[in-house]
């Protein structure tokens, strides 16, 4: 009840305050043109290309878009807050129609595109015939990236761990090491044993998708062997990662 | 605050400590304030410290000048790194020094600008390839007083065996003038270093002569760790043979062989001994999730200890009490220090405000000083110590780039740690007051010291 009363008596206060003052300051004149209405928010627009538009499984689709007076935008699915332009690399294993919605102050917008998935080939996978097998395994397998400290399977990489199992589910021949690595910033033994999760997890995503366990060695590095030696953030991301090697 | 000046030698703290990472730390914890004689083990805090003159060993022949000179030379950095006496400057000496008690002048050594308690002297002798040194450590201000230390050493003409005996003889005099706490100037360090093009175990002595490769891995090795009895060195191995993965290799550097150690599941890395070197804490991921696991200092009769979500490694154990293990886990989101007791139980979080990462606990021999890394928001890595009763805290290094991995000497005067001020990442010892800094290592990448327990 105090603090009601409190706020009755700032609001009475400011309300004696305005009164006050609005008494004290002369009358505008009348003759002073009335000031022009401000122009209502642009309506945001929005567009959205997926390149190609076809193409088999495995296989991914670039989507690109532009903006204008957006200030968020969605791209969907399962893909979520964008910049107010970029592009995304995706893999989707069916046929999808991705959405983007911009909002800003002056509305909303959507934009489709639809990306049609043809069922995989027969292996071979569509791969040049003179390709080795080393080749497209590093063509086509995709790590996981991590965030700072974790080793939960964010978005992005559920679409790169869905590629690799397609991938190894196409050649089931192929035996992988799955290394676990950090960035420089812990320290060597805690990032021993992060990296070791972040294997695992990534092992575990892979085994729900349909590869068998007994095709995938995970290996903790550590920090002891990153790909990029710069102490920036675009590096660190780079070194938070799960990364197929093909095992001898 | 407690931390007068009284409590510590002058010029020694003010600067390395921190006021604002204190005064901090104090708004967190009003009972940082309540601490007192915090630092015991500290390097004579409020003692006024006895003065030594270290006279040039007086050579017998010309070809034991240069010994002459190497163990004088020694026995000074070895005296002047102790951190419980003062040095007196050689270039006040006389021109005369004496090679015998029998030539000995207290009163040209305890005159100013001298001004020094102690002379240490002697001579050397170099014939064939046998070399002699005989050496005394007297009370100048008493000359009727038979040595402190006298001793004599035969071995053979070499440097090893020069700076070998300027150790021991170091160490004598730091015994007898600390109340009988050995001197740690025969100690040993053990350290990774890449410079054979591999991250192999190398040894060096503790003032960073005779460094030399242990290993011979071919792969990745890293933490090593010696035995309380420093006959074994385990270490994180990645064996070259069979499935690739870290694992506990185990060193003796009694047979300079590896010994043989089980293989794990999954990652095994950080071993730690317990203060009588029958058991092993480590991480270890063979049942899924990297915890601490103890086991016989053979390997064998695992047992897991802990139980969290996230990662559990970097076991320290309190060497006092064999009872007490710190080790870093991030099951509240980033690593951190915690302790439990040795049979897992007990865990509680070391209290540190929640920033940035806290890992590489190291305990002192007495057991009432953790010493870690702090990696602050602003993202430098510093060392610091803790009185684990008290919880206070002092800042050991500061603004000199990354400063990681502190290991205690057996005095519990010293630390030795990889720091990257120099812009490549090296190994350097202090006193633990964070003074005195020396740097050990020069060439190639080197990290993880660990300070031999004798």
């Amino acid at each position: 009840m105090r603090t009601r009363s409190v706020g009755s008596v700032i609001r009475l206060s400011l309300l004696v305050l305005v009164i006050a003052g609005a008494g004290c300051k002369h009358p505008a004149p009348v003759t002073q043109a009335p000031p022009a209405p401000a122009a209502p928010p642009a309506q945001p627009t929005v567009t959205l290309q997926a390149t190609p538009a076809n193409i088999q499984s495995g296989q991914s689709v670039t989507l690109r878009w532009t903006s204008t007076n957006a200030t968020t935008l969605t791209l969907g699915p399962a893909i979520g807050a964008v910049a107010a332009e970029g592009t995304s690399t995706v893999a989707p294993t069916d046929s999808t129609t991705y959405t983007i919605t911009a909002t800003g102050p002056g509305g909303s917008a959507d934009a489709s595109a639809h990306v049609t998935v043809a069922s995989a080939a027969p292996a071979p996978a569509p791969t040049s015939p003179s390709a080795t097998l080393e080749e497209m395994f590093t063509r086509e397998m995709q790590d996981a990236y991590f965030d700072l400290d974790k080793a939960d399977i964010r978005a992005d990489a559920k679409q790169a761990l869905s590629k690799s199992a397609q991938f190894l589910r196409s050649y089931p021949q192929i035996k992988v090491a799955l290394e676990g690595h950090c960035d420089e910033r812990g320290s060597t033994e805690y990032n021993l044993a992060l990296g070791d999760r972040r294997a695992q997890a990534a092992k575990d995503y892979m085994v729900s998708l349909g590869v068998p366990a007994d095709r995938m060695q995970t290996v903790s590095y550590g920090k002891e062997k990153p790909f990029c030696n710069e102490h920036t953030e675009a590096c660190w991301q780079q070194n938070r990662r799960a990364h197929f090697a093909m095992a001898k | 605050m407690r931390r007068s000046a009284g409590n510590r030698k002058p010029g020694g703290w003010s600067r390395e400590v921190v006021p604002a990472i204190f005064i901090l730390a104090l708004a967190f914890w009003p009972q940082l304030a309540a601490g007192q004689d915090w630092f015991r083990t500290g390097t004579g805090l409020g003692v006024s410290k006895p003065r030594v003159a270290v006279a040039d060993i007086v050579p017998r022949s010309p070809q034991a000048q240069s010994l002459s000179t190497l163990f004088s030379d020694v026995l000074r950095n070895d005296l002047d790194f102790s951190g419980i006496l003062d040095l007196a400057s050689k270039s006040f000496y006389p021109t005369q020094v004496p090679s015998i008690p029998g030539e000995l002048n207290g009163a040209v050594w305890t005159a100013a600008p001298i001004s020094a308690q102690f002379l240490a002297f002697g001579n050397l002798t170099a014939a064939g390839n046998d070399l002699s040194i005989a050496a005394w450590f007297n009370d100048v201000r008493n000359p009727s007083a038979p040595p402190v230390v006298g001793r004599v050493y035969h071995g053979a003409m070499t440097e090893a065996d020069t700076r070998k005996f300027a150790h021991q003889f170091a160490d004598e005099i730091i015994a007898a003038l600390s109340g009988g706490v050995p001197g740690i100037a025969s100690t040993q360090i053990a350290f990774v270093s890449a410079r054979s093009g591999n991250k192999e175990i190398w040894v060096m002595d503790y003032d960073g002569a005779n460094q030399h490769q242990l290993s011979s891995m071919h792969s990745i090795s890293l933490t090593p760790r010696w035995s309380p009895d420093a006959s074994r060195i385990a270490f994180t191995c990645y064996p070259t043979t069979g499935i690739v993965s870290a694992q506990i290799c185990m060193y003796s550097t009694l047979t300079n062989k590896l010994l043989t150690w089980p293989r794990y599941r999954g990652t095994n890395s950080a071993p730690a001994w317990s203060p009588d070197g029958s058991k092993v804490m480590f991480m270890s991921s063979m049942y899924g999730n990297p915890e601490l696991f103890i086991a016989d200092s053979d390997g064998s009769h695992v047992k897991r200890i802990t139980y969290a979500v996230g990662a559990s490694t970097s076991a320290a154990w309190n060497p006092k009490t064999g009872q007490q293990v710190a080790f870093v886990s991030d099951r509240g989101g980033t690593p951190q220090l915690y302790t439990m007791d040795a049979d897992g139980g007990e865990v509680q979080k070391v209290p540190l405000p929640d920033m940035g990462y806290v890992i590489d606990p190291a305990w002192s021999p007495n057991g009432q000083l953790l010493a870690f890394s702090w990696r602050r928001p602003n993202g430098n890595y510093d060392i610091y110590a803790m009185d684990i009763s008290t919880h206070q805290l002092v800042e050991l290094t500061r603004d000199a780039g990354r400063n990681e991995r502190p290991s205690w000497a057996p005095d519990g005067r010293h630390l030795v740690f990889e720091s990257t001020r120099t812009g490549t990442r090296e190994i350097w010892s202090m006193l633990a007051d964070g003074t005195n800094v020396h740097q050990l290592t020069m060439q190639g990448d080197n990290e993880s010291p660990n300070w031999s327990p004798k």
